[in-house]
Protein backbone atom coordinates (compact mmCIF):
# COMPACT_ATOMS: atom_id res chain seq x y z
CA UNK A 1 0.00 0.00 0.00
CA UNK A 2 3.13 2.41 1.01
CA UNK A 3 3.49 2.59 -2.87
CA UNK A 4 0.69 4.76 -3.38
CA UNK A 5 2.57 7.48 -1.06
CA UNK A 6 5.05 8.16 -4.22
CA UNK A 7 3.43 10.92 -6.63
CA UNK A 8 3.59 8.87 -9.95
CA UNK A 9 1.97 6.36 -8.40
CA UNK A 10 -1.36 8.45 -7.69
CA UNK A 11 -1.07 9.55 -10.82
CA UNK A 12 -1.15 6.39 -12.60
CA UNK A 13 -4.23 5.66 -10.12
CA UNK A 14 -5.76 9.19 -10.37
CA UNK A 15 -5.16 8.32 -14.77
CA UNK A 16 -6.32 4.98 -14.95
CA UNK A 17 -9.29 5.80 -12.65
CA UNK A 18 -10.33 8.78 -14.82
CA UNK A 19 -9.79 6.27 -18.16
CA UNK A 20 -11.84 3.40 -16.17
CA UNK A 21 -15.24 5.48 -15.86
CA UNK A 22 -14.52 7.51 -19.18
CA UNK A 23 -13.81 4.43 -21.78
CA UNK A 24 -17.08 2.32 -20.93
CA UNK A 25 -19.15 5.68 -21.34
CA UNK A 26 -18.37 5.58 -24.22
CA UNK A 27 -17.74 2.33 -25.36
CA UNK A 28 -21.48 1.19 -24.56
CA UNK A 29 -22.70 3.68 -27.51
CA UNK A 30 -20.02 1.82 -29.61
CA UNK A 31 -21.04 -1.25 -28.79
CA UNK A 32 -24.84 -0.71 -29.51
CA UNK A 33 -23.86 0.20 -32.89
CA UNK A 34 -21.90 -2.92 -33.40
CA UNK A 35 -18.90 -1.21 -34.01
CA UNK A 36 -17.65 -2.46 -31.00
CA UNK A 37 -14.06 -2.91 -32.27
CA UNK A 38 -13.90 0.61 -33.81
CA UNK A 39 -11.66 2.04 -31.06
CA UNK A 40 -8.92 -0.80 -32.01
CA UNK A 41 -8.74 0.75 -35.35
CA UNK A 42 -8.87 4.79 -33.76
CA UNK A 43 -5.76 3.03 -31.52
CA UNK A 44 -3.91 2.02 -34.84
CA UNK A 45 -4.47 5.27 -36.32
CA UNK A 46 -3.36 7.23 -33.12
CA UNK A 47 -0.01 5.31 -33.60
CA UNK A 48 0.88 7.68 -36.15
CA UNK A 49 -0.02 10.64 -34.16
CA UNK A 50 2.32 9.51 -31.88
CA UNK A 51 5.42 8.89 -34.11
CA UNK A 52 4.58 12.46 -35.46
CA UNK A 53 4.89 13.81 -32.03
CA UNK A 54 7.93 12.26 -31.33
CA UNK A 55 9.49 13.45 -34.38
CA UNK A 56 8.26 17.09 -34.20
CA UNK A 57 8.97 17.09 -30.48
CA UNK A 58 5.89 18.07 -29.84
CA UNK A 59 3.54 16.44 -27.14
CA UNK A 60 2.58 12.34 -28.61
CA UNK A 61 -0.31 12.96 -26.69
CA UNK A 62 -1.41 16.22 -28.03
CA UNK A 63 -0.82 15.12 -31.50
CA UNK A 64 -2.23 11.54 -31.11
CA UNK A 65 -5.66 13.69 -30.44
CA UNK A 66 -5.30 15.09 -33.52
CA UNK A 67 -4.11 12.92 -35.68
CA UNK A 68 -6.99 10.14 -34.07
CA UNK A 69 -9.83 12.76 -34.22
CA UNK A 70 -9.31 13.01 -38.37
CA UNK A 71 -8.86 9.59 -38.91
CA UNK A 72 -12.11 8.74 -36.66
CA UNK A 73 -13.85 11.38 -38.77
CA UNK A 74 -12.70 9.47 -41.80
CA UNK A 75 -14.20 6.41 -40.30
CA UNK A 76 -17.05 7.81 -39.69
CA UNK A 77 -18.03 9.83 -43.14
CA UNK A 78 -16.57 5.80 -44.72
CA UNK A 79 -19.26 4.47 -42.62
CA UNK A 80 -22.24 6.78 -43.34
CA UNK A 81 -21.40 6.23 -47.04
CA UNK A 82 -22.01 2.62 -47.29
CA UNK A 83 -20.42 -0.46 -46.52
CA UNK A 84 -19.66 -1.85 -49.52
CA UNK A 85 -16.27 -0.56 -49.53
CA UNK A 86 -16.29 0.57 -46.45
CA UNK A 87 -14.47 -2.51 -44.77
CA UNK A 88 -11.62 -2.04 -47.23
CA UNK A 89 -11.30 1.65 -46.64
CA UNK A 90 -11.38 0.50 -42.46
CA UNK A 91 -8.46 -1.95 -43.07
CA UNK A 92 -6.13 0.77 -45.10
CA UNK A 93 -6.59 3.15 -42.39
CA UNK A 94 -5.59 0.84 -39.27
CA UNK A 95 -2.77 -0.76 -41.11
CA UNK A 96 -1.66 2.61 -42.58
CA UNK A 97 -1.89 3.99 -39.02
CA UNK A 98 -0.11 1.18 -37.37
CA UNK A 99 3.17 0.98 -40.42
CA UNK A 100 3.01 5.20 -40.21
CA UNK A 101 3.12 5.29 -36.59
CA UNK A 102 6.19 2.57 -36.17
CA UNK A 103 8.24 4.20 -38.76
CA UNK A 104 7.88 7.37 -37.63
CA UNK A 105 8.78 6.48 -34.07
CA UNK A 106 11.70 4.91 -36.16
CA UNK A 107 13.00 8.26 -37.72
CA UNK A 108 12.94 9.95 -34.61
CA UNK A 109 15.22 9.37 -31.84
CA UNK A 110 12.81 7.86 -29.36
CA UNK A 111 14.03 4.60 -28.55
CA UNK A 112 11.38 0.75 -28.59
CA UNK A 113 10.60 1.55 -24.94
CA UNK A 114 8.73 4.99 -25.96
CA UNK A 115 6.83 2.92 -28.44
CA UNK A 116 6.40 0.16 -26.26
CA UNK A 117 4.71 2.93 -23.93
CA UNK A 118 2.31 3.26 -26.71
CA UNK A 119 1.81 -0.02 -27.87
CA UNK A 120 1.09 -1.67 -24.51
CA UNK A 121 0.74 1.51 -21.61
CA UNK A 122 2.81 2.63 -19.51
CA UNK A 123 0.68 4.23 -16.41
CA UNK A 124 3.59 4.58 -14.18
CA UNK A 125 5.28 6.90 -16.27
CA UNK A 126 2.31 9.83 -16.64
CA UNK A 127 3.64 13.19 -16.34
CA UNK A 128 1.76 15.61 -14.05
CA UNK A 129 1.13 17.49 -17.73
CA UNK A 130 0.05 13.98 -18.73
CA UNK A 131 -2.36 13.74 -16.13
CA UNK A 132 -3.95 17.55 -16.60
CA UNK A 133 -4.38 16.27 -20.23
CA UNK A 134 -6.60 12.99 -19.32
CA UNK A 135 -8.24 14.60 -16.28
CA UNK A 136 -9.98 17.31 -18.25
CA UNK A 137 -10.61 15.04 -21.80
CA UNK A 138 -11.88 12.43 -19.66
CA UNK A 139 -14.54 14.52 -17.88
CA UNK A 140 -14.85 15.92 -21.32
CA UNK A 141 -15.91 12.63 -22.60
CA UNK A 142 -18.03 11.66 -19.68
CA UNK A 143 -19.95 14.72 -18.89
CA UNK A 144 -20.71 14.49 -23.11
CA UNK A 145 -21.38 11.07 -22.73
CA UNK A 146 -24.01 11.17 -20.05
CA UNK A 147 -25.67 14.46 -20.74
CA UNK A 148 -26.45 13.38 -24.20
CA UNK A 149 -27.41 9.75 -23.79
CA UNK A 150 -30.87 10.17 -24.49
CA UNK A 151 -30.12 11.82 -27.95
CA UNK A 152 -26.76 9.07 -28.70
CA UNK A 153 -29.42 6.31 -27.73
CA UNK A 154 -31.79 7.43 -30.11
CA UNK A 155 -29.06 7.70 -33.27
CA UNK A 156 -27.14 4.50 -32.15
CA UNK A 157 -30.42 2.31 -31.80
CA UNK A 158 -32.08 3.08 -34.77
CA UNK A 159 -30.69 5.66 -37.09
CA UNK A 160 -33.58 6.35 -39.40
CA UNK A 161 -35.89 6.94 -36.47
CA UNK A 162 -33.63 9.78 -35.12
CA UNK A 163 -33.50 11.30 -38.87
CA UNK A 164 -37.19 11.42 -38.61
CA UNK A 165 -37.39 12.69 -35.22
CA UNK A 166 -34.95 15.83 -37.07
CA UNK A 167 -32.07 14.93 -34.31
CA UNK A 168 -28.35 16.32 -35.81
CA UNK A 169 -27.89 12.73 -36.84
CA UNK A 170 -24.49 13.80 -38.63
CA UNK A 171 -23.15 15.89 -36.04
CA UNK A 172 -24.45 13.06 -33.01
CA UNK A 173 -22.10 10.81 -35.21
CA UNK A 174 -19.20 12.98 -35.50
CA UNK A 175 -19.09 13.45 -31.74
CA UNK A 176 -19.04 10.20 -31.24
CA UNK A 177 -16.41 9.51 -33.71
CA UNK A 178 -14.21 12.64 -32.02
CA UNK A 179 -15.06 11.26 -28.40
CA UNK A 180 -13.64 7.70 -29.40
CA UNK A 181 -10.31 9.30 -30.80
CA UNK A 182 -10.23 11.69 -27.61
CA UNK A 183 -11.09 8.61 -25.01
CA UNK A 184 -8.80 6.10 -27.20
CA UNK A 185 -6.11 8.56 -27.38
CA UNK A 186 -6.19 9.19 -23.55
CA UNK A 187 -6.43 5.43 -22.52
CA UNK A 188 -3.59 4.74 -24.69
CA UNK A 189 -1.58 5.96 -21.91
CA UNK A 190 -2.87 3.88 -19.21
CA UNK A 191 -3.51 0.33 -21.34
CA UNK A 192 -1.30 0.84 -25.05
CA UNK A 193 -2.94 0.99 -28.22
CA UNK A 194 -3.34 -2.52 -28.41
CA UNK A 195 -5.58 -3.25 -25.66
CA UNK A 196 -7.56 0.34 -25.62
CA UNK A 197 -10.75 -1.37 -26.84
CA UNK A 198 -10.94 -3.93 -24.26
CA UNK A 199 -11.72 -0.77 -21.60
CA UNK A 200 -14.23 0.61 -23.63
CA UNK A 201 -15.94 -2.83 -24.55
CA UNK A 202 -15.55 -5.33 -22.24
CA UNK A 203 -16.90 -3.75 -18.79
CA UNK A 204 -20.13 -2.69 -21.07
CA UNK A 205 -20.00 -6.83 -22.36
CA UNK A 206 -19.72 -8.02 -18.62
CA UNK A 207 -23.19 -4.95 -17.23
CA UNK A 208 -25.36 -6.72 -20.14
CA UNK A 209 -25.44 -9.80 -19.36
CA UNK A 210 -27.73 -8.77 -16.25
CA UNK A 211 -29.26 -5.65 -17.12
CA UNK A 212 -32.12 -5.14 -18.59
CA UNK A 213 -31.92 -1.80 -19.66
CA UNK A 214 -29.78 0.98 -21.24
CA UNK A 215 -29.38 3.31 -19.13
CA UNK A 216 -28.53 0.47 -16.03
CA UNK A 217 -26.23 -1.05 -18.51
CA UNK A 218 -24.12 1.99 -18.35
CA UNK A 219 -23.90 2.91 -14.79
CA UNK A 220 -22.79 -0.78 -14.36
CA UNK A 221 -20.31 -0.78 -16.85
CA UNK A 222 -18.73 2.57 -15.41
CA UNK A 223 -18.64 0.94 -12.08
CA UNK A 224 -17.13 -2.15 -13.46
CA UNK A 225 -14.46 -0.17 -15.32
CA UNK A 226 -13.93 2.00 -12.39
CA UNK A 227 -13.09 -1.41 -10.39
CA UNK A 228 -10.71 -2.92 -13.17
CA UNK A 229 -8.75 0.50 -13.26
CA UNK A 230 -8.18 0.83 -9.79
CA UNK A 231 -7.84 -2.49 -8.91
CA UNK A 232 -6.08 -3.23 -11.63
CA UNK A 233 -2.93 -0.85 -10.64
CA UNK A 234 -3.36 -2.05 -6.85
CA UNK A 235 -2.21 -5.59 -8.65
CA UNK A 236 0.59 -4.42 -10.97
CA UNK A 237 1.91 -2.12 -7.74
CA UNK A 238 1.73 -5.20 -5.25
CA UNK A 239 2.79 -7.85 -7.95
CA UNK A 240 5.08 -5.54 -10.12
CA UNK A 241 2.97 -6.69 -13.09
CA UNK A 242 2.24 -4.27 -16.09
CA UNK A 243 -0.63 -2.02 -15.27
CA UNK A 244 -1.98 -2.06 -18.26
CA UNK A 245 -2.02 -5.71 -18.67
CA UNK A 246 -3.64 -6.51 -15.60
CA UNK A 247 -6.35 -3.85 -15.82
CA UNK A 248 -7.59 -5.84 -19.28
CA UNK A 249 -7.01 -9.13 -17.36
CA UNK A 250 -9.22 -7.87 -14.20
CA UNK A 251 -11.90 -6.49 -16.65
CA UNK A 252 -12.12 -9.50 -18.32
CA UNK A 253 -11.78 -11.67 -15.39
CA UNK A 254 -15.14 -9.33 -13.92
CA UNK A 255 -16.65 -11.15 -17.29
CA UNK A 256 -16.01 -14.31 -16.99
CA UNK A 257 -17.18 -14.26 -13.06
CA UNK A 258 -20.28 -12.78 -14.02
CA UNK A 259 -21.49 -14.69 -17.10
CA UNK A 260 -21.13 -17.84 -14.38
CA UNK A 261 -23.00 -16.18 -11.83
CA UNK A 262 -25.86 -15.50 -14.38
CA UNK A 263 -25.55 -18.56 -16.30
CA UNK A 264 -25.98 -20.23 -13.11
CA UNK A 265 -28.96 -17.98 -11.87
CA UNK A 266 -30.77 -18.36 -15.03
CA UNK A 267 -30.43 -22.23 -14.78
CA UNK A 268 -31.82 -22.06 -11.16
CA UNK A 269 -34.46 -19.81 -11.89
CA UNK A 270 -35.42 -22.20 -15.26
CA UNK A 271 -35.91 -24.78 -12.68
CA UNK A 272 -37.79 -23.25 -10.70
CA UNK A 273 -40.31 -21.89 -13.76
CA UNK A 274 -40.43 -25.01 -14.98
CA UNK A 275 -41.95 -26.11 -11.43
CA UNK A 276 -44.36 -23.50 -11.28
CA UNK A 277 -46.12 -21.80 -14.67
CA UNK A 278 -45.85 -22.69 -17.82
CA UNK A 279 -43.44 -21.32 -20.43
CA UNK A 280 -44.34 -18.70 -22.10
CA UNK A 281 -45.70 -18.51 -25.74
CA UNK A 282 -42.54 -18.11 -28.32
CA UNK A 283 -42.12 -14.85 -30.24
CA UNK A 284 -44.95 -14.29 -33.16
CA UNK A 285 -41.96 -12.90 -34.84
CA UNK A 286 -38.51 -13.81 -35.03
CA UNK A 287 -36.50 -10.42 -35.48
CA UNK A 288 -33.93 -10.63 -38.41
CA UNK B 1 -58.90 25.74 -47.11
CA UNK B 2 -55.83 24.67 -45.28
CA UNK B 3 -52.83 23.24 -46.56
CA UNK B 4 -52.69 19.26 -47.00
CA UNK B 5 -50.67 17.35 -44.51
CA UNK B 6 -48.58 15.76 -47.15
CA UNK B 7 -48.50 16.47 -51.14
CA UNK B 8 -46.30 14.30 -53.31
CA UNK B 9 -46.33 16.09 -56.67
CA UNK B 10 -44.79 14.23 -59.50
CA UNK B 11 -42.00 12.36 -57.36
CA UNK B 12 -39.58 9.54 -58.85
CA UNK B 13 -37.69 7.44 -56.69
CA UNK B 14 -34.72 5.44 -58.24
CA UNK B 15 -32.40 2.77 -56.42
CA UNK B 16 -29.02 2.30 -58.71
CA UNK B 17 -30.77 3.72 -61.70
CA UNK B 18 -34.15 1.20 -61.15
CA UNK B 19 -36.82 3.41 -61.11
CA UNK B 20 -38.76 2.31 -58.06
CA UNK B 21 -41.38 4.89 -58.46
CA UNK B 22 -42.58 7.00 -61.16
CA UNK B 23 -44.56 10.20 -61.58
CA UNK B 24 -46.52 9.55 -57.93
CA UNK B 25 -48.72 12.07 -57.31
CA UNK B 26 -50.31 12.30 -53.60
CA UNK B 27 -52.02 14.62 -51.36
CA UNK B 28 -53.32 13.74 -47.71
CA UNK B 29 -55.25 16.16 -45.21
CA UNK B 30 -55.88 17.09 -41.59
CA UNK B 31 -58.05 14.03 -40.33
CA UNK B 32 -57.28 11.50 -43.38
CA UNK B 33 -56.47 7.67 -42.69
CA UNK B 34 -54.88 7.10 -45.96
CA UNK B 35 -53.85 3.29 -46.50
CA UNK B 36 -51.23 2.54 -49.20
CA UNK B 37 -51.71 -0.85 -50.36
CA UNK B 38 -49.78 -3.14 -52.90
CA UNK B 39 -48.48 -5.96 -53.47
CA UNK B 40 -44.14 -6.35 -52.08
CA UNK B 41 -41.87 -4.79 -54.24
CA UNK B 42 -44.77 -2.07 -55.93
CA UNK B 43 -42.81 0.88 -54.06
CA UNK B 44 -45.35 1.16 -51.17
CA UNK B 45 -42.92 1.48 -48.22
CA UNK B 46 -40.53 3.45 -50.61
CA UNK B 47 -43.39 6.07 -51.11
CA UNK B 48 -43.62 6.56 -47.62
CA UNK B 49 -39.52 6.71 -47.21
CA UNK B 50 -39.35 9.37 -49.77
CA UNK B 51 -42.10 11.41 -47.95
CA UNK B 52 -40.21 11.35 -44.86
CA UNK B 53 -36.71 12.54 -46.67
CA UNK B 54 -35.23 8.68 -46.06
CA UNK B 55 -34.78 8.09 -49.75
CA UNK B 56 -33.92 11.01 -52.02
CA UNK B 57 -36.62 12.18 -55.19
CA UNK B 58 -35.25 12.05 -58.39
CA UNK B 59 -37.63 14.35 -59.66
CA UNK B 60 -40.49 15.77 -58.14
CA UNK B 61 -41.29 17.56 -54.82
CA UNK B 62 -42.38 16.16 -51.66
CA UNK B 63 -43.97 19.37 -48.98
CA UNK B 64 -45.05 18.48 -45.26
CA UNK B 65 -47.17 20.81 -43.80
CA UNK B 66 -46.95 23.04 -46.73
CA UNK B 67 -43.34 23.45 -46.51
CA UNK B 68 -41.17 22.19 -48.74
CA UNK B 69 -39.43 18.62 -47.79
CA UNK B 70 -35.66 20.60 -47.97
CA UNK B 71 -36.58 23.73 -45.69
CA UNK B 72 -38.89 21.13 -43.19
CA UNK B 73 -37.71 21.12 -39.83
CA UNK B 74 -40.76 20.93 -37.79
CA UNK B 75 -40.47 17.17 -37.16
CA UNK B 76 -42.21 16.92 -33.67
CA UNK B 77 -45.43 16.91 -35.72
CA UNK B 78 -44.49 13.77 -36.89
CA UNK B 79 -44.48 10.59 -35.81
CA UNK B 80 -42.68 7.47 -37.72
CA UNK B 81 -42.70 3.67 -37.10
CA UNK B 82 -40.85 1.56 -39.01
CA UNK B 83 -41.37 -2.05 -39.82
CA UNK B 84 -39.13 -3.04 -37.53
CA UNK B 85 -36.98 -1.92 -34.53
CA UNK B 86 -33.98 -1.26 -36.00
CA UNK B 87 -30.56 -3.43 -36.32
CA UNK B 88 -29.70 -1.47 -33.40
CA UNK B 89 -29.29 -2.84 -29.98
CA UNK B 90 -26.21 -4.85 -29.12
CA UNK B 91 -26.99 -3.06 -26.14
CA UNK B 92 -30.69 -4.16 -24.05
CA UNK B 93 -32.99 -1.66 -23.76
CA UNK B 94 -36.15 -1.31 -22.07
CA UNK B 95 -39.57 -0.64 -23.52
CA UNK B 96 -39.84 2.66 -21.55
CA UNK B 97 -35.83 4.09 -22.81
CA UNK B 98 -37.02 3.27 -26.70
CA UNK B 99 -40.41 5.22 -26.03
CA UNK B 100 -38.64 7.94 -24.47
CA UNK B 101 -36.49 8.47 -27.74
CA UNK B 102 -39.99 9.43 -29.20
CA UNK B 103 -40.03 12.60 -26.93
CA UNK B 104 -36.59 13.84 -28.41
CA UNK B 105 -38.06 15.39 -31.05
CA UNK B 106 -40.06 17.89 -29.18
CA UNK B 107 -37.54 18.06 -26.22
CA UNK B 108 -34.26 18.90 -28.31
CA UNK B 109 -31.25 17.03 -27.29
CA UNK B 110 -29.87 19.71 -24.62
CA UNK B 111 -32.91 19.20 -22.46
CA UNK B 112 -32.87 16.84 -19.90
CA UNK B 113 -36.32 14.86 -19.56
CA UNK B 114 -38.61 16.65 -17.25
CA UNK B 115 -41.82 15.72 -15.90
CA UNK B 116 -43.73 16.66 -18.84
CA UNK B 117 -42.21 13.69 -20.62
CA UNK B 118 -42.47 10.99 -18.06
CA UNK B 119 -45.83 11.66 -18.45
CA UNK B 120 -46.08 11.36 -22.43
CA UNK B 121 -44.04 8.10 -21.92
CA UNK B 122 -46.45 6.69 -19.30
CA UNK B 123 -49.70 7.59 -21.52
CA UNK B 124 -47.91 6.44 -24.84
CA UNK B 125 -47.12 3.16 -23.19
CA UNK B 126 -50.54 2.77 -21.58
CA UNK B 127 -52.37 3.36 -24.88
CA UNK B 128 -50.98 0.32 -26.55
CA UNK B 129 -51.27 -1.85 -23.61
CA UNK B 130 -47.71 -1.95 -22.55
CA UNK B 131 -47.39 0.05 -19.15
CA UNK B 132 -46.85 -3.32 -17.78
CA UNK B 133 -43.71 -4.26 -20.08
CA UNK B 134 -42.06 -1.08 -19.34
CA UNK B 135 -39.60 -1.67 -17.81
CA UNK B 136 -38.49 -5.09 -19.73
CA UNK B 137 -36.23 -5.63 -22.61
CA UNK B 138 -37.53 -5.02 -25.75
CA UNK B 139 -35.46 -7.95 -27.17
CA UNK B 140 -37.80 -10.29 -24.57
CA UNK B 141 -41.32 -8.66 -25.86
CA UNK B 142 -42.84 -10.51 -28.99
CA UNK B 143 -43.05 -9.39 -31.94
CA UNK B 144 -46.60 -7.80 -32.08
CA UNK B 145 -45.13 -5.99 -28.46
CA UNK B 146 -42.28 -4.65 -30.24
CA UNK B 147 -44.30 -3.11 -32.84
CA UNK B 148 -46.64 -1.66 -30.29
CA UNK B 149 -43.25 -0.46 -28.42
CA UNK B 150 -42.58 1.32 -31.87
CA UNK B 151 -45.86 2.81 -32.11
CA UNK B 152 -45.99 4.18 -28.34
CA UNK B 153 -42.84 5.71 -29.49
CA UNK B 154 -44.46 7.59 -31.58
CA UNK B 155 -47.27 8.52 -29.97
CA UNK B 156 -45.25 9.82 -27.56
CA UNK B 157 -43.88 12.42 -29.02
CA UNK B 158 -47.83 13.66 -29.89
CA UNK B 159 -47.26 14.34 -33.30
CA UNK B 160 -50.04 15.41 -35.62
CA UNK B 161 -49.22 13.41 -38.45
CA UNK B 162 -48.61 9.66 -37.80
CA UNK B 163 -46.62 7.51 -40.57
CA UNK B 164 -46.43 4.06 -40.03
CA UNK B 165 -44.80 1.16 -42.26
CA UNK B 166 -46.53 -2.10 -42.26
CA UNK B 167 -47.84 -1.53 -38.47
CA UNK B 168 -49.89 -5.14 -38.60
CA UNK B 169 -47.34 -6.88 -40.87
CA UNK B 170 -47.01 -10.55 -38.72
CA UNK B 171 -48.78 -8.97 -35.64
CA UNK B 172 -50.73 -11.19 -33.26
CA UNK B 173 -54.61 -10.53 -33.21
CA UNK B 174 -54.08 -8.91 -29.69
CA UNK B 175 -51.56 -6.18 -30.91
CA UNK B 176 -53.50 -5.58 -33.82
CA UNK B 177 -56.36 -4.73 -31.17
CA UNK B 178 -54.18 -2.78 -29.30
CA UNK B 179 -53.25 -1.05 -32.24
CA UNK B 180 -56.67 -0.16 -33.80
CA UNK B 181 -57.41 1.02 -30.32
CA UNK B 182 -54.42 3.32 -30.13
CA UNK B 183 -55.26 4.67 -33.68
CA UNK B 184 -58.79 5.25 -32.63
CA UNK B 185 -57.64 7.60 -29.77
CA UNK B 186 -55.06 9.53 -32.11
CA UNK B 187 -57.62 10.33 -34.65
CA UNK B 188 -60.28 11.54 -31.98
CA UNK B 189 -57.44 14.05 -31.17
CA UNK B 190 -57.73 15.42 -34.61
CA UNK B 191 -54.41 13.55 -35.87
CA UNK B 192 -53.78 12.39 -39.38
CA UNK B 193 -52.36 8.48 -40.71
CA UNK B 194 -50.48 7.70 -43.53
CA UNK B 195 -49.89 4.13 -43.32
CA UNK B 196 -48.50 1.09 -45.60
CA UNK B 197 -50.16 -2.39 -45.66
CA UNK B 198 -50.35 -5.45 -46.86
CA UNK B 199 -53.54 -5.88 -45.44
CA UNK B 200 -55.79 -3.69 -43.12
CA UNK B 201 -57.33 -6.79 -40.63
CA UNK B 202 -59.02 -4.75 -37.75
CA UNK B 203 -57.77 -1.04 -38.86
CA UNK B 204 -60.18 -1.55 -42.30
CA UNK B 205 -63.09 0.67 -40.31
CA UNK B 206 -60.58 3.33 -39.21
CA UNK B 207 -59.62 3.55 -43.34
CA UNK B 208 -60.91 6.76 -44.71
CA UNK B 209 -59.17 6.56 -48.24
CA UNK B 210 -56.93 4.13 -49.99
CA UNK B 211 -54.57 4.48 -52.46
CA UNK B 212 -52.76 1.68 -54.62
CA UNK B 213 -49.29 1.60 -55.98
CA UNK B 214 -48.50 -1.16 -58.17
CA UNK B 215 -45.10 -1.32 -60.66
CA UNK B 216 -44.30 2.19 -59.19
CA UNK B 217 -47.24 3.83 -60.08
CA UNK B 218 -50.80 4.60 -58.33
CA UNK B 219 -53.45 2.29 -59.46
CA UNK B 220 -56.20 3.58 -57.81
CA UNK B 221 -56.54 6.38 -55.54
CA UNK B 222 -60.50 6.82 -53.20
CA UNK B 223 -62.52 3.88 -51.72
CA UNK B 224 -60.93 1.10 -49.95
CA UNK B 225 -61.31 -1.79 -51.94
CA UNK B 226 -62.79 -4.51 -51.31
CA UNK B 227 -61.41 -7.50 -50.87
CA UNK B 228 -62.22 -10.05 -54.09
CA UNK B 229 -61.80 -13.52 -54.88
CA UNK B 230 -60.53 -15.96 -52.44
CA UNK B 231 -59.00 -12.86 -50.54
CA UNK B 232 -63.39 -12.09 -49.37
CA UNK B 233 -63.67 -15.72 -48.01
CA UNK B 234 -63.65 -15.07 -44.16
CA UNK B 235 -61.72 -17.89 -43.62
CA UNK B 236 -59.48 -17.01 -45.79
CA UNK B 237 -56.03 -17.51 -44.21
CA UNK B 238 -53.57 -14.62 -45.04
CA UNK B 239 -50.84 -16.94 -44.75
CA UNK B 240 -48.87 -15.22 -47.64
CA UNK B 241 -47.20 -11.78 -46.31
CA UNK B 242 -43.96 -11.83 -47.18
CA UNK B 243 -44.12 -14.53 -49.92
CA UNK B 244 -41.38 -13.11 -52.21
CA UNK B 245 -43.08 -13.26 -56.03
CA UNK B 246 -47.10 -12.70 -54.74
CA UNK B 247 -48.40 -12.00 -58.15
CA UNK B 248 -50.37 -8.24 -57.81
CA UNK B 249 -54.05 -10.99 -58.46
CA UNK B 250 -56.09 -8.61 -55.70
CA UNK B 251 -55.43 -5.58 -57.44
CA UNK B 252 -54.69 -6.37 -61.36
CA UNK B 253 -58.03 -7.91 -61.90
Amino acid sequence: MELFQYPYMQRALIGALVIGLAAPALGIYLVQRRLALIGDGVGHVALTGVGAGLLLNRSPVLVAVVVATLGAVAIELVRARGRTSGDLALALLFYGGIAGGVMLVGLSDATSANLNAYLFGSLTTISPQDLTTIVVLGAAILVTMLALRPALFAVCHDEEYARVAGLPVRALNLLLAVGTAVTVTIAMRAVGVLLISALMVVPVATAQQVTRGFRATMTAAMALGLFAAGSGVWVAANADTAPGASVVLLAIASFLAVAVVAAAWRALRRRRAEAGTPAPEPHEVVLR
Amino acid sequence: MTEPVITVAHGVVGYDGRPVLRDVSLAVDTGEVVAILGANGSGKSTLIRAVLGLVPLHSGSVALFGTPLRRFRQWKRIGYVPQRLGAGGGVPATAREVVASGRLARRGVLRPPGRADRVAVDAALASVGLADRAGDPVATLSGGQQQRTLIARALAGEPELLVLDEPTAGVDAASQEAFAGALRGFLDGGGTVLLVAHELGPLRPLISRAVVVHQGGIAHDGAVPEPAGHHADPDHDHVHPHAPDEPAGLWSS
